[in-house]
């Protein structure tokens, strides 16, 4: 925890009031009828994507390429959510089936 | 909320109630794992109530990631909303002060609900709407609660937990690459972080990169515009299931 505890409080005030934003700016903006920009939809549209992926990035940036157990269970259990929701198609099945196989080779195959 | 309106809402949120249970239990995991016990778990579950969000939240608390960031990220990855919005605005006209809570509370699984189900005859549409929307957030802070709970009861080796988060946005971006009328923002997406990180470096990738994505899709428009065609009703049927 690098944060205190009312830094903490702040960080997640600025989560919540910035949530609500997002969903609360529609209505603020359109409410009465106007039609939004078509670049907003546009973006509303293609950001999406490019947000996810961006992020995976984000979520893999700590892997090394020094030693296997560096990047070799990431490079699993990322095939295994793809594989398994390509094959079942169910969020639980991919998330839990990856997550579990990734905690088992960090755990146990490469701790 | 009356028995009769909640008797019709609760089948119509099982699904929700099981995936919600799951992947609030993951996180009360992960923020266990990052040092912060139940009662963290119970306020972000209850102010924040984004899944997806709310599992960025725990690494960003377990970075000390700056504000400014937190507000940046936050507002990103919480884009699609916009759309769900606009397609709320007849439905929420005319709910009174329970429209804030609407507003508040419309997740992905709600937002989907919510655009599919239709409330059976008899009952009034905007008091369904409301305990839909009651219900899914109470499944949400229950799972989130839960997760904690068992984290710190069981003292289970949680080493490796995080990759929930991997995992769930990989399951998203399977889901928005079937649907896709073009894989270049996704792509583009992860070409333009993976610069960033090699240029940039692990602490300050994200901002260079997302300021660069909305640049480029902006001057793509011209190229993707006619390519990505509006979400009719066959689109938006498939909606996933969390987030």
């Amino acid at each position: 925890m690098p944060l205190t505890p009312v830094e903490s409080l702040l960080s997640i005030a600025v989560m919540a009031g910035v949530t609500f934003l997002t969903r609360a700016l529609p209505f603020l903006l359109f409410d009465r009828g106007e039609k939004p920009p078509r670049v907003v939809l546009y973006l509303g549209r293609v950001l999406p994507p490019a947000i996810i992926a961006m992020l995976i990035v984000y979520c893999v940036r700590g892997v090394t390429f020094a030693a296997p157990a560096g990047w070799v269970p990431t490079l699993l259990a990322g095939l295994a959510a793809v594989l398994l929701h390509l094959w079942k198609g169910n969020d639980l099945i991919s998330i839990f089936g990856a997550t579990g196989l990734y905690m088992v080779l960090v755990q146990g195959v490469f701790g | 909320m009356n028995r009769k309106t909640l008797a019709a809402a609760f089948p119509v949120t099982v699904p929700v109630l099981m995936g919600y249970l799951a992947i609030g239990m993951a996180f009360g995991l992960m923020l266990q794992s990052a040092g912060y016990g139940v009662g963290w778990a119970l306020l972000m579950s209850l102010t924040i109530y984004a899944g997806s969000g709310q599992y960025l939240g725990v690494s960003l608390l377990a970075a000390g990631a700056p504000l400014g960031q937190v507000a940046f990220l936050t507002l990103m990855i919480n884009f699609r909303h916009l759309v769900y919005g606009l397609s709320m605005l007849e439905k929420f006209r005319g709910m009174g002060p329970r429209k804030l809570y609407m507003i508040f509370s419309l997740t992905d699984e709600t937002y989907a609900l919510l655009s599919s189900a239709r409330p059976p005859a008899g009952i009034a549409p905007h008091n369904f709407y409301f305990t839909v929307a009651m219900l899914d957030h109470s499944y949400w802070i229950l799972g989130s609660v839960l997760g904690s709970l068992l984290g710190s009861a069981l003292g289970v080796d949680t080493t490796g937990v995080d990759f929930a988060m991997t995992a769930l946005f990989l399951v998203i971006a399977v889901g928005q690459w079937k649907k896709a009328g073009s894989h270049l923002p996704a792509l583009l997406g992860a070409g333009i972080t993976l610069v960033s990180l090699l240029l940039v470096g692990q602490e300050e990738m994200l901002l260079p990169a997302l300021a660069l994505i909305v640049i480029a899709l902006t001057l793509l428009r011209p190229r993707l515009e006619g390519r990505e065609e509006e979400p009719g009703p066959g689109k938006r049927e498939e909606e996933p299931q969390c987030r």
